[in-house]
């Protein structure tokens, strides 16, 4: 009755396998590693740039463990930071022949030392959360109504065109919150504005009113049009994030949404919150605006004056005021990519600017109605508007490219065109959780995590076989399978481990072997009543299941609760916890049985279990003799 | 070896109602502290920011907290954590600071402080990673070095402190469904009465000793809630048994006979968790202690309240054989000699 048939031992060995397999890599601890990234947005690497990494390290005479291409970066692995540093040197100097203007981020990381044969199999180690390797955390709440609002903007300026284009008069365009208001002079004209707009606009809704002697048309953005529009805010701030986060150079960063409007960013090995802020944190919106000439605007400049009606006042990056037009021209939204620059005439610094096809229209329609006049692009943070450059427009300009130069160094050049690279977010975004970790103290807790479970283990491991014998040792056994099938399953899942998953890992397996003292004590509660060993063990393992069922289901009820309603490091723990109790009933139950029927369940004349004392009311406390096999 | 060599039942149920009082009066005390005291809850739930330094040698907290006074950002706790050289700093949240600068404010100030200033630093690891840090330095020295900061915003806190209840609640739903389910409401009532006496209990030990209420320790509780419940499951499964197997006894000699026969593995199981447990406190560090602390008042209080607390209000239920033998389908056996010999 205690066999089991080849097949269950076949699920056996085959999780025992698995289970190594994939719990294998989390051993071999991390190498040093050189990651070569693209430093400019228009610069894509891909798996064809291999071979010229490869070829700078040979060329240096640096031996790499292997150059492999990984989603966005290339990656170098090397058997001492001596050659970390040796092979940096070399791919840096064979990718960014001009030190002042980079193409390629070259980053010192580590990379896991698990052999290739693992990683084939994607057999990979677990990703230290970043309590456990040290790092940055934030967490970052977009403002969806800035998005919306934006999106009105932009509207607004479409709807002028439009209406510009097809020779529609207007009384006046104004927009109010999300809403549009178009008045018109006669209804005829409203008639064919709505028409055009309803068939060019399909986000906007009308509804007409008069108004006065006036027609008025109101657009109000329609529900699905602003659930898209605060979809892309969070998409399109995310590639941002991404964009600006490769400047960092930092080997696996997180950027995740989480929730409807909020987005997690991860930086291991980022101590320095004020650059990583700096970078990340930059809740800049781009905008183009043409500045205000008139000589009242330049009294308002100077604060000698109000401000001329449908303009507002700005301060340039030198600290001077300059009164601009309230009307968005171009938002960040179509600007495809700045960079630093020369002129080819003149040789003096430029920023040079690419538009997407819209903004180019837009571009070249301002352009030359407004040669001569001052353009300006402003940058907002957090509410806060600024002047970063507002050159004079010399001639039209078509096609989308877009050149500034004049009183520029080298440095502003580059720095303006970083402010508007990283310009392009569709709606600001504040931190509302930061946290940083040292990383000794990401070491430091690896070492108690790993300490508290092995102690622990021992403790439990050393009682279990004083008390229950050798059924004590496969109780162990049973409980060193399932530390090996959970770290596996945590493996093959690339879950991250942080310090409350190891507390998990931990309780889980103070959890765990009370399915196995359930068993233990039945079986000798069988034996005490008089049943023959083999009887006993079948018996015990049976009853005992219902039992072990109802304490899991119990204990899975919070778990699931907890990984419902948590967040954070109480979701790491949550998972850890419910996933423990799973494999903790297949370990504790099958695979100790497989190990009892293995030992026990061949012998036929079976005269005694090795379950340690079996007292027996009977007789007198002691004299009992102990049934050993 | 064997600990328990019991003879005849042990009539657990005989103190119940001593007990039963004690049990109500430490509920109230719990109660009492919880409502007066109030809970130290950490910034996870009330949002504010957490400084970390660590100091080469002991901590002069008095030149800390003036040194961060001075900033005039509120109320300023400063403690020791862990090791005298490690000091850890709470700030609120205040309206009119921004509070991504705090950390940086701070940092600087408490370098400025010990007489050197603070430099952004790119280092490589001996490991071979490249990381930037906020270094404090003077003559190639760090009197003072930033581990760890935290700051978490007043709308994210009370959002964490709104789904811990709903975890909560869930939870006590979820295990009072399924003991309605498996049992009888009697029981169900009586487990998680049982089980919440633990919960309070626990918070109530937070509450007068001011310990710290993280997010860490809400996971605690609820895992305690869940692991406790099984005690009582396992208990009332017997109790059921019990019924079965032996008609002349009563109520409360099936409650006695049914803990009797479970108290080994009651023990031996919480004592292997809390062997578990008392690892992590004494080898977790102090990110771990209460964490622990609450896994380890929870499972002790757990023995005792299955026991003590859930049986017994089982019994002042009234918990008959009837409540139990409609149920199993064994019960309405056609061929069961003892039908209709109920008492």
């Amino acid at each position: 009755m205690n066999r089991y048939p080849l097949w269950k031992y076949a699920i056996l060995v085959v999780a025992l396998i698995v289970g190594l397999i994939y719990t294998l890599p989390n051993f071999f601890g991390e190498a040093p590693a050189v990651q070569v990234s693209s430093a400019k947005a228009t610069l894509k690497i891909d798996a064809a740039f291999v071979p010229r990494v490869e070829q700078a390290l040979v060329a240096a005479g640096v031996k790499a463990d292997f150059v492999q291409f990984d989603g966005n970066s290339v990656k170098a692995r090397f058997d001492t930071t001596d050659n970390q540093i040796k092979g940096k040197d070399a791919i840096v100097k064979a990718l960014n022949p001009d030190a002042s203007d980079p193409s390629y981020i070259v980053a010192l990381n580590l990379l896991s030392r698990s052999p290739q044969w693992l990683s084939s199999m994607h057999a990979l180690p677990m990703y230290l959360g970043l309590d456990l390797r040290g790092g940055v955390h934030f967490l970052m709440q977009v403002d969806m109504k800035a998005a919306l609002t934006k999106k009105a903007e932009a509207l607004t300026g479409d709807i002028r065109t439009l209406l510009r284009d097809k020779n529609l008069r207007h009384a006046g365009i104004t927009r109010d919150g999300n809403n549009v208001d178009i008045r018109f002079r006669d209804r005829d004209t409203q008639a064919a504005a709505r028409n055009l707009l309803t068939e060019q606009l399909p986000d906007l809704a009308w509804t007409e009113a008069p108004d006065g002697s006036d027609f008025k048309l109101s657009g109000v953005l329609k529900p699905e049009a602003a659930r898209a529009v605060q979809e892309t805010a969070v998409k399109q701030n995310i590639t941002t994030l991404h964009n600006r986060v490769n400047e960092l150079g930092v080997a696996e960063p997180v950027i995740q949404q989480q929730g409807l409007d909020r987005v997690v960013v991860q930086l291991p090995g980022v101590q320095d919150t004020a650059k990583a802020k700096d970078i990340i944190g930059r809740t800049a919106t781009l905008e183009v605006r043409m500045v205000e000439d008139s000589a009242e605007a330049a009294a308002a400049a100077v604060g000698s004056g109000p401000v001329p009606f449908g303009t507002e006042r700005y301060v340039e990056r030198g600290g001077s005021g300059l009164i601009l037009k309230r009307q968005v021209i171009l938002t960040g939204e179509n600007l495809v990519d700045a960079q630093a620059g020369f002129d080819s005439q003149t040789q003096e610094p430029t920023v040079n600017l690419t538009l997407d096809a819209k903004g180019a229209r837009i571009f070249r329609d301002v352009t030359r109605e407004n040669v001569g006049k001052r353009m300006a692009i402003l940058l907002f943070e957090k509410g806060k508007g600024e002047v970063v450059t507002a050159p004079v427009i010399r001639s039209e300009i078509g096609g989308g490219r877009v050149q500034i130069s004049g009183r520029m160094t080298t440095m502003e050049a580059n720095d303006t065109a970083l402010l508007l690279r990283s310009g392009s977010l569709a709606a600001p975004m504040e931190i509302i959780e930061e946290r940083t970790i040292g990383p000794s103290l990401g070491a430091e807790n690896i070492a108690k995590g790993f300490n508290s479970v092995m102690y622990g283990f021992a403790a439990i491991g050393v009682f279990m076989c004083l008390y229950y014998l050798l059924f004590g040792v496969f109780s162990t056994l049973a409980l060193a399978f399932n530390v090996l099938l959970l770290i596996a399953v945590l493996s093959m899942l690339q879950a991250t481990l942080t310090l409350p998953g190891i507390a998990a890992i931990a309780l889980a397996l103070g959890m765990a072997i009370d399915a196995n003292v359930l068993i233990n004590e039945r079986v000798r509660e069988e034996l005490r009543n008089g049943a023959s060993p083999q009887v006993a063990i079948n018996t015990g393992y049976e009853r005992a299941w219902a039992t072990i069922l109802d304490s899991n289901v119990t204990t899975l009820i919070a778990g699931v609760a907890l990984l419902a309603f948590g967040s954070g490091p109480v979701r790491g723990f949550a998972i850890v916890h419910c996933l423990g109790i799973l494999t903790s009933m297949f370990s504790a139950v099958m695979f100790s049985r497989g190990l009892v029927n293995l030992w026990y369940g061949r012998q036929k004349k079976l005269k005694g279990v090795s379950i340690g004392q079996v007292w027996k009311p009977a007789a007198e406390p002691g004299t009992e003799p102990a049934t050993k096999a | 070896m064997e600990f328990f060599r019991i003879r005849r039942d042990i009539p657990f149920m005989r103190h119940a109602l001593v007990l039963n009082v004690v049990s109500a009066l430490t509920f109230l005390a719990a109660v009492f502290f919880i409502a007066t005291r109030g809970l130290h809850l950490s910034i996870e739930f009330t949002g504010g920011t957490v400084i970390e330094v660590e100091y080469p040698q002991a901590a002069q907290l008095e030149k800390v907290r003036g040194t961060v006074d001075t900033l005039n950002f509120g109320e300023v706790q400063v403690q020791n954590f862990g090791t005298s050289r490690d000091v850890l700093i709470r700030l609120p949240v205040r309206g009119d600071v921004k509070q991504a600068e705090v950390v940086t404010r701070v940092f600087e100030a408490l370098c400025k402080a010990e007489g050197a200033a603070t430099s952004s630093v790119q280092m490589t690891t001996d490991k071979g990673e490249a990381i930037s840090k906020v270094v404090c330095g003077k003559d190639g020295a760090e009197p003072v070095r930033l581990q760890r900061s935290e700051f978490v915003g007043p709308s994210v806190g009370s959002e964490l402190a709104r789904d811990g209840a709903y975890a909560l609640i869930a939870t006590v739903v979820g295990i009072m469904l399924y003991l309605a389910i498996r049992f009888e409401w009697k029981f169900s009532v009586a487990g998680i009465v049982a089980n919440l006496h633990d919960v309070v209990i626990i918070v109530g030990f937070f509450a007068f000793f001011q310990w710290e209420f993280s997010l860490a320790v809400l996971a605690a509780v609820l895992a305690v809630l869940g692991y406790s419940v099984n005690e009582s499951v396992v208990i009332f499964d017997r109790v059921r048994e019990a019924f079965r197997k032996y008609r002349k006894l009563n109520s409360r000699e099936v409650i006695d006979h049914a803990i009797t026969s479970t108290i080994s593995r009651t023990i031996i199981t919480h004592g292997s968790t809390l062997m578990m447990v008392v690892s992590m406190y004494i080898f977790g560090g102090a990110t771990l202690h209460y964490f622990a602390l609450a896994l380890m008042i929870g499972i002790l209080f757990g023995i005792y309240s299955s026991v003590f607390v859930a049986a017994a209000i089982a019994m002042w239920l009234g918990v008959k054989r009837e409540d139990l033998v409609r149920q199993g389908p064994k019960e309405t056996d056609p061929d069961d000699p003892n039908a209709g010999a109920v008492v």
